[in-house]
């Protein structure tokens, strides 16, 4: 897919993002804890210590199970955690700026419009009872404020960019009437509205079939390259990264495993979690052979955060590779070469 | 009818036999006139006792439609559906109880599928109860061994279904189609809610349960991978027809309809990652 070029300059009418693409980390987050309390004044640690850089017309892949804390992240950096949660230390520069220092009315300025998010459920997340073009015209009009029939003009453009052959129909539908794969486009149209530089997607494609989400992968690739936006794409599926993501983030129970180079971790995963993890999944080539209907190899256990270590390495417990000194104390991130790094005591930790 | 052979080498009845399985929807529009939706236009096939066939196609494909349709939960608008030697598709609403025992249906997502207000042991013990067989006591011990046969622990009978992780939730989903002693388990994108690492565990316990249960399975999917993994038989639908079957390695090794490349071709894969980037 190509998008008019007449659309993107209108998309990106302040040309931001394109100048920043040479210059520092569009976000820097550094030692960020997160907790949520439970009642009786317990609490849990859902992050514990993430650090990463994200630059700019990058597409950053965050990989994690249930109750590893990605979606946890992707609240964090918008601050849009429920209200047991709780950012204990850490910071977020985005732009330059710590989201955390910032005021709720700067942080409205930022969110929607600097960064947007894309949810997992596009039939959740739209309204039922709104066509689908009033809906992204909602967006803009909460963020810009240029007259109605500019905005107008800008809703039917973002819309072109995303359905080129079909945007008036769809802008006139209500979400019922649109596929799956559509209302994610429009949710899509949403979040880029208003031109942000760095979109959250939280695993976008989870309710799609595959080649749907296929096709949803390839518009945002096509977004990435076009708009030059910086993307974090959070997925339980290492597969979806695979020719998808330019570098990968690997979080187990609320810390980094690994992180490097898409390439590097998805076809030589260093981390014992991350190598388990690509083991467990079939593999279509090896599945129609002799292998069939045997046992898949499995992580054992299970990651609920109950049953987290409180001291040494959180993956411990699951680890086929363990160590002495793993329920000592954690493994510190260590760098392989390449921008590599990997949270285990293999490699010297 | 034609006689199946079975992977054993015997000659048999198919378990299952669909033909011409048509299904029909007719909605009504706000202006009064009606608008009718072929799910399944003529669905035909045969699956052997204690085997897997895999249902894969795209969504809207009437792949989910022809899982209601066997598990007697919509009457077919015509065809027939051979369980066992008769045909289910024309049955009376006490036959069709009788039935719906014997053929059990596992949704995707098991938060929705399980009552959130009930304890795992009511979860387990309704189908118990409803059928009323077994004594107050019994019932409570088949439970039992529903929990340990698919790896739960009966500490857990006092929990709710939020309880549960997502992986133990559909765990207590299969216990509860097991209750009632099934002989066919329609699996509708049954792994597709779970995080990778526990498909995984589920897979291999749908396995185990295929050896020691003799479960014959309808497992429909999407994720060709896992339908190459734990399938005897693929079927491809689109449009409500099933345009390919055969055996697994067969029909993904030497694809014959341009849908199945399609959706060979969609595939997420791990293997990608050495290849270049995807192409916009």
């Amino acid at each position: 897919m190509s998008l008019p070029a007449s659309c993107l300059n209108m998309i990106h009418s302040g040309g931001w993002a394109k100048e920043a693409r040479h210059m520092a980390p569009i976000l820097e987050v550094r030692d960020l804890h997160v907790s949520y309390s439970a009642s009786g004044g317990a609490s849990y640690a859902a992050l514990a210590g993430v650090s990463f850089q994200h630059m700019p017309n990058e597409i950053l892949g965050v990989l994690g199970e249930s109750g590893s804390g990605k979606s946890t992240l992707a609240a964090s950096l918008l601050k849009l955690l429920p209200s047991n949660g709780n950012i204990s230390t850490g910071s977020i520069f985005f732009e330059g700026k710590d989201l955390l220092c910032s005021s709720a009315s700067e942080l409205e300025q930022i969110r929607g419009k600097r960064i947007s998010l894309v949810y997992q459920e596009p039939s959740v997340a739209l309204h039922p009872a709104i066509h689908a073009g009033e809906q992204v015209f909602q967006v803009l009009a909460a963020h810009e404020s240029a007259g109605k029939s500019t905005l107008r003009q800008k809703t039917r453009q973002v819309l072109a960019s995303l359905f080129p052959k079909e945007a008036d129909r769809i802008s006139n539908s209500y979400p019922h009437q649109l596929s799956g794969g559509q209302r994610q486009r429009v949710l899509i149209a949403q979040a880029i509205a208003c031109g942000p530089s760095l979109l959250i997607a939280d695993e976008p494609t989870a309710s799609l079939d595959s080649t749907t989400q296929k096709e949803i992968l390839g518009v945002l690739r096509t977004l990435r390259d076009e708009l030059g936006l910086a993307m974090i794409f959070i997925t339980h599926n290492p597969a979806l990264l695979a020719g998808f993501a330019d570098r990968v983030l690997v979080l187990y129970g609320g810390r980094v495993a690994e992180l490097g180079p898409a390439r590097t971790v998805l076809s030589s995963p260093k981390h014992p979690y991350t190598r388990a993890l690509f083991q467990s999944m079939p593999q279509i080539l090896e599945s129609t052979g002799n292998r069939r209907k045997t046992k898949l190899p499995v992580i054992a256990g299970d990651s609920s955060t109950a049953r987290l270590p409180l001291e040494g390495c959180v993956f411990e417990p699951r680890c086929p590779d363990r160590m002495e000194d793993c329920r000592k104390r954690e493994p510190a991130l260590v760098n392989l070469g390449e921008s590599h790094t990997v949270s285990c005591f293999r490699y010297g930790g | 009818m034609e006689v199946e052979t079975s992977p054993s080498g015997q000659n048999m009845q198919p378990f299952l036999r669909v033909e011409k399985l048509v299904k029909c929807y007719e909605r009504q529009n706000v202006f009064g006139s009606r608008d009718r939706l072929l799910a399944l236009d003529g669905v035909s096939f045969a699956v052997a006792r204690e085997t897997t066939l895999a249902v894969v196609g795209e969504s809207g494909s009437g792949k989910s439609t022809l899982g209601f349709c066997i598990s007697c939960l919509e009457i077919p608008t015509s065809g027939s559906i051979w369980f066992e030697g008769r045909d289910i598709a024309v049955l009376t609403e006490s036959e069709r109880r009788k039935v719906r025992a014997q053929i059990q249906l596992i949704f995707q997502d098991p938060s929705n599928s399980l009552n959130p207000r009930w304890s795992v042991e009511d979860i387990l013990l309704e189908p118990l109860n409803l059928e009323g067989k077994l004594k107050r006591e019994e019932t409570k011990q088949r439970a039992a061994a529903l929990m340990t046969q698919v790896g739960l622990s009966s500490d857990m009978f006092q929990r709710s279904p939020a309880q549960l992780s997502g992986g133990q939730r559909q765990r207590l989903a299969i216990a509860r189609a097991l209750a009632l002693e099934p002989k066919l388990l329609i699996l509708d994108e049954a792994l597709s809610a779970l995080d990778c690492s526990v498909q995984a565990q589920i897979a291999n316990l749908l396995i185990e349960l295929q050896r020691t249960l003799g479960m014959t399975y309808l497992f429909i999917t999407h994720d060709l991978a896992m339908a190459a993994h734990l399938a005897d038989e693929i079927a491809v639908m689109n449009r409500g027809r099933v345009v390919e079957q055969g055996p697994a390695e067969k029909v993904l090794r030497h694809p014959k309809e341009e849908i199945t490349r399609h959706l060979l071709a969609a595939m997420p894969s791990l293997d990608n990652a050495e290849r270049p980037p995807l192409e916009s």
